[in-house]
């Protein structure tokens, strides 16, 4: 049986553990039969066209993992931002780990998703928010939809900004041969409000994982938001993640992918713009060693006049590594006065890497500020030479140019310690220690 | 009489049509509708020999298992392929009597295109009496051509008289069954040019079907090969300025270009076809497949100004086979009213220090849609390989739209490719400069315009940038209010 039959065959079972009679259950049954219609997406599909799940989906996943997976906490503390305290919802092989984490429903919610569907005082923001910003066609978003039941849920009423960050920390403990998970997070951040969030997914084992992921952001009028995605996963994990971004007038939504690791990664992430000047920032590093593969799929669609994008994609490729790019922009006919900027720099330092990038953009209004580059290239060896001429060994003279060029996407990190943290995974990526923090 | 072998053989050859579905095989116009029997009636017609006829019905059964493609970003009523008739003799006959009697609008731009009287006739249809300028530069030029050993004539002639050059390369670069388009093409075309130039030769001035005595109107299924055999140069020009009303909708046509070691191939096209009307109705769907090959230090240079067509779906490639070779792409395409434009180039890199140049140019006034959508790939073996691309979309008025879609795939870590676009209008306070100035709006935007297409207009050979500077003008008129 492939794992599309298996997983649409598993509904029934999975009808067991949640409430059927909620009115989020006719989204969930609506959206399995979407994935029955559609499948798992295939090369032959545009969006699809670098990227093939194909020898990932001949695995036999094993959906519904075994309850009770306990870990200590100093065996998984160097994947926390331990620095500083922060808020912690932590999953262990998709199931919630009270012991880990640290949630809070002082002024602020969060908390989880498993709640949030089921008790009655979160009924009225499950209604008007859950499942609106995400697709209801793409077939392995209404798969998660339809498998929805755990996650991170986190609501930031108006005027509020969460004492600390809030980490979002999904483990996988090989404890089953092979694991698929599907969480799904809905965060809201009301008028005014501010949120910062980090989330990761990490394997600790080198049993198959496949997380497909789900996340939809509501920013209300000039709320802010921070989201950081730090993936550096072991070489036998898979991600999916589906990010949708639904912004309101004067809001600002920020997000980082950190992709360093992983088996295959693909990141679709959708900002709507619903709302007049409203700013969303899309960045992110890339590098890649081994037979990895990122695909970054970004769509912004600018629907409403005087609105800002910016997004800025650099990627470093080793070895037989592939990297992918597909930046989308879309500005409708009334969104005038839109100013959308796309930039996608490559380096390949291997023979057997790869990098196919295609940013695309679909402009409907006359009076806008559109523009996207592309480049592919390399280091400069005048620029090595200069630096081995000063003493400075070749090996880090590279590290340090490509710092250099990583540079742009992490100065807008706007918490230190993580800046911190990632400019270690970019050391530990190359190979080489620098004395000094950028 | 005796009935001798020879009779039934010739009786057995004709037999087969006899109760089939052409049967006359002396009209001048096939009925509507394709099928085997069509092909091989067609090539028939044409007296090809054997093996060009085996080669289009192959190209027709692969055409048969072909859907569509739908990738485009382009919306229309999907032509009937059983509605069009494959074959028709060309018209002899003129179609109007003097020049009264031709639609005053098309004599206006003739006019305003600076087109001489004589030419103006024979591009209307009319009936010339005298003999024209054009004719006897034509008797002159075929002289020196001759000369040189150049051989510029219809494909159909070329399939007579040098079937071993066109056996060897047609197809070689647009495979018979490379797309659907180019598939029924191969299968149904009707005629084209052919021009093949000697080794070492440069040929001494820019060649063009314009000029072509002996072909009575472009087809509707074209096909174009062009080879520069090893050290040659050669200068094509395809089109013309002057609007055409062809009565044709569909328009498939091929164009392959061969360019051997050192060899360089400059081609140059204008497309003006008739755009349909301010409501959309009507116009030319024109879906074509032209691609270069180069080898060794050969270059290829497509350079376009597309403004006509209802639908425009073209992408002049070029593989860059051999070390050291070029490509290069310069395009302006126009849309206005409800025009559809998909267009844009690949450039496929093989052989080591490659390197091609994209400039693509994209104007869209009234309710068009124009997309750029180019491929660049540097294959694992394409070492050094280089390519600069760019991509300026400019929009007149609020109801169009710009696309673009760049495809880069580079394997190779010595590549380096670069690749910008943008999209903007043009400024308001550029506009109030020049009115200050004393230039009226209208005037204005087109010196902008020109200013927005100069690098490409530059790439036209002198002749063609004067006419389709004025065409681009002409194009947009009335797209500002």
């Amino acid at each position: 049986m492939d794992l599309k039959e298996k997983l649409v065959s598993s509904f029934m079972a999975f009808e067991n553990y949640v409430d059927v009679e909620h009115p989020i259950h006719d989204i969930r049954t609506e959206a399995i039969k979407n994935f029955e219609a559609k499948g798992f997406p295939s090369k032959k599909e545009e969006a699809w066209k670098y990227t093939s799940l194909n020898s990932i989906l001949k695995t036999d996943f094993s959906i519904f993992p075994k309850e009770e997976n306990a870990l200590e906490y100093h065996q998984v503390k160097k994947y926390f931002l331990h620095e500083i305290d922060t808020y912690k919802i932590v999953f262990i092989d998709g199931i919630y780990s009270s012991y880990l984490s640290e949630t809070t429903h002082d002024g602020v919610d969060i908390c989880l998703m498993s709640s949030a569907l089921t008790k009655p005082m979160y009924k009225q923001v499950i209604d008007v928010y859950f499942n609106k910003a995400a697709s209801r066609e793409e077939s392995l978003t209404t798969l998660n939809t339809a498998f929805s039941r755990e996650g991170a849920y986190i609501y930031i009423p108006k005027n509020k900004a969460p004492k600390k960050p809030v980490e979002i920390i999904h483990f996988a403990t090989g404890n089953e041969a092979s694991l698929m998970l599907q969480p799904r997070n809905l965060i809201i951040v009301e008028e005014n409000a501010e949120l910062q969030v980090i989330e990761r997914h990490q394997s600790l084992t080198h049993n198959p994982v496949l997380t497909n992921c789900v996340t939809e952001i509501f920013a209300a009028q000039s709320a802010i938001v921070d989201y950081y995605k730090v993936q550096n996963d072991s070489e036998d994990a898979t991600l999916i993640d589906n990010t949708y971004i639904a912004q309101k007038d004067k809001s600002s939504v920020n997000v980082h992918t950190f992709s360093f690791g992983g088996k295959l990664t693909r990141n679709n992430l959708n900002f709507y713009q619903h709302g007049e000047h409203i700013e969303s920032t899309l960045k992110g590093v890339t590098i890649l060693g081994e037979k990895q593969h990122v695909d970054h799929h970004t769509l912004v669609h600018h629907t409403q006049p005087n609105c800002e994008s910016h997004q800025d994609y650099k990627g470093i490729f080793g070895e037989r590594s592939t990297g992918v790019f597909n930046g989308k922009i879309i500005v409708d006919k009334i969104a005038q006065k839109t100013n959308a900027f796309q930039q996608n720099n490559n380096v390949l330092i291997s023979d057997q890497a790869t990098i196919n990038t295609k940013p695309q953009l679909e402009i409907f209004a006359d009076d806008v500020k559109c523009s996207h580059g592309c480049t592919i290239g390399q280091l400069d060896e005048d620029a090595l030479f200069y630096l081995q001429s000063r003493g400075i060994p070749r090996k880090e003279a590279t590290a340090l140019l490509m710092y250099a060029f990583a540079n742009n996407v992490l100065e807008s990190v706007r918490l230190p310690e993580l800046k911190k943290r990632i400019n270690k995974l970019i050391a530990n990526k190359l190979g080489v220690r620098l004395g000094f923090d950028l | 009489m005796a009935y001798t072998e020879e009779e039934l053989k010739k009786e057995l050859e004709t037999k087969e049509y006899e109760y089939g579905f052409y049967t006359d095989i002396e009209s001048d116009t096939f009925p509507k509708g394709l099928s085997e029997e069509v092909v091989i009636a067609l090539s028939k017609k044409k007296e090809e020999p054997e093996w060009m006829t085996l080669w289009r019905l192959e190209a027709y059964k692969g055409w048969k298992e072909m859907v569509e493609p739908e990738w485009a970003n382009i919306h229309y009523k999907k032509p009937d392929f059983q509605d069009i008739s494959y074959y028709s003799a060309p018209n002899k006959k003129p179609k109007y009597n003097s020049l009264d009697e031709v639609d005053p609008q098309l004599l206006d731009t003739f006019k305003r295109l600076g087109i001489s009287l004589d030419e103006q006739k024979k591009l209307a249809g009319v009936a010339v009496d005298i003999v024209m300028d054009s004719v006897s530069v034509a008797t002159t030029f075929k002289k020196t051509l001759a000369e040189k050993g150049i051989i510029f004539c219809s494909i159909s002639e070329a399939i007579k008289e040098h079937p071993e050059l066109v056996r060897k390369y047609i197809g070689s670069v647009v495979p018979p069954k490379d797309n659907f388009y180019a598939a029924l093409n191969s299968a149904v075309f009707s005629d084209g040019s052919f021009c093949y130039i000697p080794k070492g030769v440069r040929c001494p001035m820019e060649l063009s079907t314009y000029f072509r005595i002996n072909q009575a109107g472009t087809g509707q299924f074209e096909r174009t090969l062009v080879i520069a055999d090893k050290g040659s140069y050669v200068s094509y020009l395809e089109g013309c300025t002057a609007p055409s009303r062809d009565e044709n909708q569909l328009h498939a046509a091929v164009v392959e270009l061969i360019a051997l070691d050192d060899a360089e191939i400059k081609y140059s096209t204008v497309q003006n076809w008739f755009p349909g009307d301010k409501e959309g109705k009507g116009g030319v769907y024109n879906f074509v497949t032209k691609r270069g090959i180069c080898e060794r230090n050969a270059k290829i240079s497509w350079t376009q100004v597309e403004t006509g067509s209802a639908i425009t779906w073209k992408y002049p490639s070029c593989i860059l086979k051999g070390d050291n070779s070029i490509g290069e792409f310069y395009s302006i395409a126009v849309t206005n009213n409800f025009q559809q434009a998909d267009t844009g180039t690949k450039m496929i890199h093989l052989g080591k220090n490659t390197r091609s140049t994209i400039i693509s140019k994209g104007i869209s006034a009234g309710k068009s849609q124009n997309s750029y959508r180019g491929l660049v790939q540097i294959n694992s073996r394409a070492e050094n390989a280089r390519n600069f691309s760019q991509c300026d979309s400019l929009l007149m008025g609020n109801e169009c739209g710009a696309h673009t879609f760049p495809y880069i795939e580079a394997k190779n870590k010595t590549a380096q490719v670069e690749h910008e676009a943008t999209t903007s209008k043009i400024g308001e306070d550029q506009i109030f400069y020049c009115n200050q100035r004393g230039i009226d709006t209208e005037k204005a935007i087109a010196l902008i315009v020109n200013g927005f297409s100069k690098e490409v207009l530059n790439k036209l050979p002198m002749e063609f940038a004067v006419e389709a500077q004025k065409l681009l003008e002409i194009s947009l008129e009335g797209s500002v209010g």
